[in-house]
């Protein structure tokens, strides 16, 4: 039979998405695909959140992670404006091309 | 059961996650996206969390992955054509920061794990027990939130006006 599941298993998948995510914001040059790794991050964060509020039998964790779901909300739909208004001024949706800001 | 579910998703979504930044075309990312929504939910729900699994799957795999989609559609994001160049700089740095990170993590989390086994079934923490402490305990900053999520609607309506 398996070994029970227990908060560590829930640590190192939050672990291992957190990695991920942070690897797609650092690699990928879309803007699109940078926003979806960054929620990919803040679920890491949930899930962390969520098992140890199992953990500790006390279930505020679930409502700090409700708060993040909020937030990421509001941080996606802002963001997806964003890129928008950018495309509409400067016709790409690539990272690495929007550089005015650059010296 | 409990196991082999957990198991079983966890992988989903690892997979669904390196799917996401390995595929070209942002529809496919949006779809691994979804993917790893969908078994986070089942993850939720194995820890006795149903009402983070049904705002999961409602707020994420439902609203946000639409607003993704649609984006997408609009903006008519195609293949990325080349994968970013990284300097050499970056190679030289970035791998060895990568290890010492993923050591680091692998330590915490072995060190600071706490003991005890989680079964299926025994804990009360349902929608009830929640929205009770969000209104009470939490009303105050869940009433922020609020306004939190009208200043984005309105930040979201401002930014894509016609003239910016």
């Amino acid at each position: 039979m398996l070994t029970p599941v227990t908060t560590i298993h829930y640590l190192a998948l939050s672990a291992a998405l957190l990695l991920i995510g942070t690897l797609g914001v650092l690699m990928r040059r879309n803007i699109v695909v940078i926003l979806m790794s960054i929620e990919l991050i803040l679920n890491a964060v949930n899930i962390n959140l969520v098992a140890f509020s199992r953990h500790f039998d006390n279930m505020y964790g679930q409502i700090f992670a409700m708060f993040v779901i909020a937030v990421a909300v509001a941080e996606a739909a802002i963001g997806l404006g964003i890129l928008i208004a950018l495309f509409r001024n400067k016709t790409t949706v690539l990272a690495d091309e929007i550089d005015l800001l650059k010296w | 059961m409990d196991p082999i579910l957990f198991f079983i998703f966890a992988a989903v979504a690892v997979i669904c996650a390196i799917s996401l930044i390995v595929q070209k075309h942002p529809i496919k990312s949006a779809l691994s996206l979804i993917g790893v929504m969908g078994s986070l939910a089942i993850l939720y729900l194995l820890l006795g969390a149903e009402f983070i699994a049904a705002a999961q799957l409602i707020v994420y795999a439902g609203a946000i992955m639409v607003l993704f989609v649609f984006v997408i559609m609009l903006l008519n994001a195609g293949e990325e054509k080349s994968p970013a160049r990284p300097s050499w700089f970056a190679k030289l740095l970035g791998i060895p920061l990568m290890i010492a990170l993923l050591g680091i993590l692998s330590y915490v989390i072995q060190r600071a794990a706490p003991e005890g086994s989680l079964a299926f079934g025994e804990y009360t923490g349902g929608a009830r027990e929640v929205g009770r402490a969000l209104f009470t305990t939490y009303l105050l900053p869940f009433e922020i939130t609020s306004v939190l999520i009208l200043i984005a609607i309105l930040g979201a309506v401002v930014l894509a006006k016609k003239e910016l």
